[in-house]
């Protein structure tokens, strides 16, 4: 934008037109995306570019950083005051970044067609205390992805449809030798295995708070914490988890060496893509399961959505980008890595073809998908929570500790 | 009257270089002071001041003192081996033989690298499912089966101290090589007619003319060590359980993550204090060597 700038005033300078005004001034947004998961950032070019052409006034920068980083930097921008227009945020972040005035409240714009035409769950990604601030984007949940091969092998008939019975199926793969640790996750200390926990958290009927205060250690916290543990402990689950990410699952299970892996969206036609893997055509895909008597399903709500900074100059246009970005048509035709969040796109054939089974699975997870706590201070609930993880899986204490030191910590 | 105006002309000259000094690091060190005794968020208001308060709760958490134990061990580690790794390779580079300038070349290699680039070829090297340190010591029949060097506590920050060392050594080596040149050729040659053993030579010819330059070396490698930042960051998060979030991670942490500038600010004068006091220590030795070896 400076550069666009510097070039507008010494354009004007040497023409001697210094207090005209530019009568076709271009608008530059800068936009932060994630480098990895869900839309592949040759598709976020290709929309943008797609925009670009229907915009020809509006140009868009675009920047991609891991998801590590896109918290982070969105914040640094925002400090150092200058930085970007749209920015891509997880459904952890709103609470923080209103609260902050990071986002702009975008209630006012959110037309009747969109409140009528998102799947309610999607909204909840960019809600809190009642205002918009922006639109969602990604709508994605972690899925039970399992290698039909293997499981056939075994004898085993259908997938898992409880956590116990996850558990069960491992062993026989294991005990028939097909594979040393048939499950694999992503434990490391990062908000992955956040993500993990939640979706267990879910299938307990756990809380992570009740009255704004702690309540992860009891009930359905503190079993999810322990099925974790146990499985660990058991060779079950692959004891690298606790240093993978999401990719490094994908790796695992597109080589062949996972039978069960809990993974999101994109992993389906990443590993059904003979470039990448050993496992095309073997790849099966459902809900992640449930707990007896508890739920049918479980499912974190890892969707993330698109919002206009505090600090933009440019509002209007940021928010025209984003509504073309979430727009129906452009969901649609980019569907293979992230599904639609417009509720009519599942019935449409264009999206679900050859993609039937993600479309089944998808139908019941995303019903399903439960939320991690809505607050300002999540960062910090997070980070206790992944040391949390990370001691009771090394043995360093025991879940019931673990989870009340990181009640303490919590900063709630 | 010449002496004053030679002092004022140097004055006058310094002027733009102070300016530009006062500008980049007191400002925002003064700033930083002032954070330090506020409660300020990142972001939003300027936040009250709390006096001491975010001093002694830094100070009193178990967070840094485990912290600091953990930034200490991997500097103290890491400097010592990179000193003598560095030392060997400068006397093996010194030696006459075919080829050395070619090496001389590519030992400064994985100094020239980015420090990420660095740290994601060693996570690949680490990798527990299909990386080289694995296959290699599983065919050396080392290992029995394949481990998970970033995710075991134990083994996570020797793994990252590695990592550090193959970077870093080739720095201390260039200095060292560097001093090495130095030795004149006829004192090496008398120390042999006197039938000086290798070690001997070393010790009592070589390491002298060694010593200042090496002093210099360490005092850099010590400040940066203690500082380390990027190459944990990439490689492991701080994790497993912690085990290796040195005091940089910490403040990130603290003030980015958590958005606690104030309280990141008094963490960020903590460990400028601490580096301080070893340059300072350092420094006195320095002088202390260059004055003995002259």
């Amino acid at each position: 934008m400076l550069k666009t700038i510097t070039k507008t005033l010494v354009g004007a300078v040497f023409a001697g037109e210094l207090f005209v005004p530019h009568a076709f001034a271009e608008t530059t947004l800068n936009a932060l995306f994630m480098a990895q998961a869900a839309y592949s950032e040759a598709d976020v070019r290709a929309m943008t570019d797609a925009f670009a052409k229907a915009n020809p006034d509006v140009k868009v920068n675009l920047e991609f950083v891991p998801y590590e980083g896109l918290h982070d930097k969105t914040v640094l921008a925002q400090g150092s005051g200058g930085g970007y227009d749209v920015v891509l945020f997880d459904v952890i972040w709103p609470a923080e970044y209103a609260t902050n005035k990071v986002l702009v409240d975008v209630s006012s714009k959110i037309t009747d067609d969109m409140k009528k035409g998102v799947l309610p769950g999607a909204w909840t990604t960019v809600q809190y205390d009642g205002k918009y601030y922006g639109m969602p984007w990604i709508l994605d949940t972690k899925y039970l992805f399992y290698n039909k091969d293997i499981l056939e092998k075994a004898g085993i008939k259908a997938p898992p449809k409880t956590w116990e019975e996850l558990g069960a199926q491992a062993k026989i793969i294991q005990d028939k030798g097909l594979l040393k640790t048939p499950i694999a996750w992503s434990w490391s200390q990062a908000e992955a295995a956040i993500c993990d926990y939640t979706t267990l958290v879910s299938a307990y009927g756990g809380d992570f708070l009740k009255d704004g205060k702690p309540d992860f250690q009891n009930g359905g916290g503190l079993s999810a914490l322990k099925y974790m543990v146990d499985s660990y402990k058991s060779g079950l689950t692959n004891p690298n988890s606790k240093e993978f990410l999401e990719e490094d699952v994908r790796k695992v299970f597109e080589n062949g060496d996972a039978a069960f892996a809990l993974n999101w969206t994109y992993m389906y036609n990443m590993a059904n893509d003979p470039k990448d893997s050993k496992v095309v055509g073997k790849v099966g895909v459902v809900p992640a399961p449930g707990v007896t008597g508890i739920s049918d399903v479980s499912a974190v709500n890892g969707s993330m959505g698109l919002g206009v900074t505090a600090v933009s100059k440019h509002p209007d246009e940021a928010w025209k980008y984003i509504t073309f970005m979430t727009s129906q048509a452009t969901q649609n035709q980019y569907a293979k890595l992230s599904l639609p969040i417009w509720a009519s796109s599942y019935d449409d054939p264009a999206v679900t073809k050859g993609q039937e089974e993600l479309i089944a699975a998808a139908k019941l997870g995303l019903a399903a998908m439960y939320p991690r706590p809505t607050t300002p201070k999540y960062q910090e609930l997070s980070t206790a929570l992944q040391q949390a993880i990370q001691e009771s899986l090394l043995g360093q204490s025991s879940p019931e500790d673990a989870l009340n030191t990181a009640a303490k910590n919590s900063g709630l | 009257m010449s002496g004053t105006w030679m002092t004022t002309r140097a004055w006058l000259l310094m002027l733009p270089l102070l300016v530009v000094m006062v500008a980049v690091i007191g400002w925002p060190l003064v700033d930083t002071i002032n954070l330090s005794f506020t409660d300020a968020k990142l972001v939003g208001t300027g936040g009250n001041y709390v006096g001491f308060d975010n001093y002694t709760n830094m100070l009193s958490s178990s967070n840094f003192s485990r912290t600091l134990v953990t930034t200490t061990l991997f500097a103290v580690i890491s400097v010592a081996a990179e000193m003598v790794i560095g030392v060997l390779a400068a006397l093996l580079l010194n030696q006459q033989f075919h080829g050395r300038a070619v090496l001389r070349a590519l030992m400064i290699l994985p100094w020239a690298l980015p420090t990420v680039v660095n740290a994601t070829l060693w996570r690949l090297i680490y990798n527990p499912e299909y990386g080289a340190l694995n296959a290699a010591l599983t065919q050396l029949h080392l290992i029995d089966s394949y481990r998970s060097w970033l995710g075991e506590p134990g083994t996570a920050l020797a793994a990252l101290i590695v990592a550090d060392c193959w970077k870093n050594f080739p720095l201390v080596a260039l200095i060292a090589l560097a001093a090495l040149q130095a030795v004149p050729r006829d004192i090496t040659a008398a120390s042999l007619v006197d039938g000086a053993g290798p070690f001997n030579r070393f010790r009592f010819v070589i390491l002298p003319y060694l010593a200042g330059p090496l002093m210099v070396a360490l005092v850099l490698r010590t400040i940066e060590a203690f500082k380390v930042f990027d190459i944990i960051w990439v490689m492991t998060r701080g994790g497993p359980a912690n085990s290796t979030r040195t005091l940089s991670i910490l403040v990130y942490q603290e003030a980015f993550s958590f958005q606690r500038a104030g309280s990141g600010a008094s963490l960020a004068l903590i460990v400028t204090l601490l580096v301080t006091v070893l340059a300072v220590a350092y420094a006195a030795l320095v002088r202390k060597t260059a004055g003995s070896a002259a």
